[in-house]
């Protein structure tokens, strides 16, 4: 009897550890090699996504209640001077932005003349950082916005100074942003001194980003500002990126030696803007007048 | 020993190694950060290889895979191997002195990493730095304080 429940328990344990080694490899294998080629895995992504998020938001607390610390004891001097501070910049912004709207409104006319398109403003919503490092060597930072707001991949993320990335992966609660300094990143430019086009790619380091594709004799020089050129799709053009700060021709090769500082505060930001870019262009002007000017000589 | 009770200690102690790996630490640190659910995993699959087995190397390694956003599956693999290995080794390992346990680790944890890394090349040609192979060393380092607070956990279990 009990010799015979020994057997039993001995061989209830399932099938042998060799044969679960085998399972395992095998299913890890053809996830791996249906991730390799597609985006068909994703559902299963977000679904597990909802088991881990607990955790990254655990790890996020303490950060988050220091945060909210700091500001429910901060003393009245700082808030009144803060307050002082706000209100102007607030001012200028705002002389600012009334001739902004002039402006836009000047090149929306002047496109219009020229038939060209024009892109209207863009929607944004704010993301908050999760202080979280999900790997050392590669820039890529969490929010605690997802899918559930709309948030998808490829969307451009910028801060109050320039661009910051843009989203590589969304999660019902949280998505992966990949930074601009990133060593895989790399974001189509223009110089606004003068139009000339190149791309900046991620250096690595939070404070760099190289410009690897100008000649030599490229017309580029340190205090250059770099913006989005728009080209490629992903980000919206004339968005601040960089300021170049080194300009080293390399006689000896094909390309100068180009380091600029990325303009949005990489490591200090905890709010980010994610956008969305509106692709549906505005009714030109000139199409109206075409439309007027038809009916006129239809009457 | 109650065979009921003790998944709960299991699991938390393995969520917890979770949030240890995504623990937002100053730059140089973050570096030298260990792989330690890896080192939850052989703790417990050392100790209680009945019911810590593959099939806990493999959730959990999906789970990490998703925790840091890496392709499906790799961490899966390479826990799954590991794990396998401590429980074809436990009967040996468990005589070991905490020394000759260190080297054996230290070769777990070189495994996995090295099989992270080649799945990364395949996915896309990776620069190799120095820096990649760091947390071996401090996994190694690390392993007698996990090992102690582990079989702390554990012992707290059967008291009760």
């Amino acid at each position: 009897m009990s010799e015979a429940l020994v057997i039993k328990l001995l061989f209830a344990a399932g099938p042998s550890i060799n044969t679960r080694l085998l399972v395992a490899v095998l299913i890890s294998v053809a996830l791996l090699a249906t991730e390799f080629q597609s985006l068909r895995l994703e559902p299963l992504r977000a679904a597990l996504s909802f088991l881990v998020d607990p955790i990254r938001y655990l790890v996020d607390l303490p950060s988050t209640l220091s945060q909210r610390l700091s500001d429910s004891i901060l003393s009245y001097e700082t808030l009144k001077k803060d307050n002082t501070q706000l209100r102007e910049q607030q001012l200028i912004d705002q002389t600012k932005l009334l001739k902004f709207e002039a402006l836009e409104q000047e090149n929306i006319r002047l496109r219009a003349l020229l038939e060209n398109s024009f892109k209207l403003g863009e929607q944004v919503l704010v993301a908050e950082l999760l202080s979280v490092k999900m790997a050392p060597y590669e820039h890529v930072v969490l929010v605690n916005k997802g899918t559930r707001f709309g948030v998808h991949p490829q969307q451009p993320v910028l801060d109050a100074n320039g661009i910051v990335g843009q989203v590589i992966r969304s999660l019902p609660m949280s998505s992966e942003i990949m930074l601009i300094t990133d060593p895989s990143h790399a974001v189509p430019v223009q110089i606004n001194r003068n139009g000339l086009l190149t791309i900046a790619v991620g250096s690595g380091q939070t404070n760099r980003l190289n410009l690897p594709f100008l000649p030599n004799n490229a017309d580029i020089k340190p205090g250059d500002l770099l913006i989005t050129s728009g080209l490629g799709g992903t980000f919206p053009p004339g968005y601040p990126v960089a300021v170049v700060d080194e300009f080293n021709p390399q006689p000896n090769k094909p390309f100068a030696s180009i380091t600029a500082t990325p303009k949005a505060l990489l490591d200090r930001n905890r709010e980010l803007l994610i956008v969305w870019s509106n692709s549906n262009p505005i009714p030109l002007t000139s199409q109206h007048n075409e439309r007027e000017s038809e009916n006129n000589s239809d009457e | 020993m109650n065979n009921n009770g003790g998944y709960g200690r299991i699991i938390l102690s393995l969520m917890f190694a979770m949030s240890l790996r995504i623990m937002p630490f100053p730059a140089p640190l973050a570096l030298l950060n260990p792989d330690w659910v890896l080192l939850a995993l052989i703790y417990w699959s050392l100790a209680l290889p009945e019911r810590v087995g593959i099939f806990y190397a493999w959730t959990f390694g999906i789970l990490t895979d998703v925790l840091l956003g890496r392709l499906f599956g790799q961490y899966a693999l390479a826990y799954s191997l590991i794990i396998y290995l401590c429980l074809k080794l436990h009967k040996r390992l468990r005589q070991f002195p905490i020394f000759q346990q260190g080297m054996f680790i230290f070769f777990c944890l070189l495994l996995s990493q090295l099989l992270l890394f080649l799945i990364k090349n395949i996915q896309h040609p990776a620069q190799l730095q120095a820096t990649f192979w760091l947390p071996v060393f401090t996994g190694t380092l690390c392993w007698p304080m996990v090992y102690m607070t582990l079989r702390f956990v554990r012992l707290l279990r059967s008291n009760q």
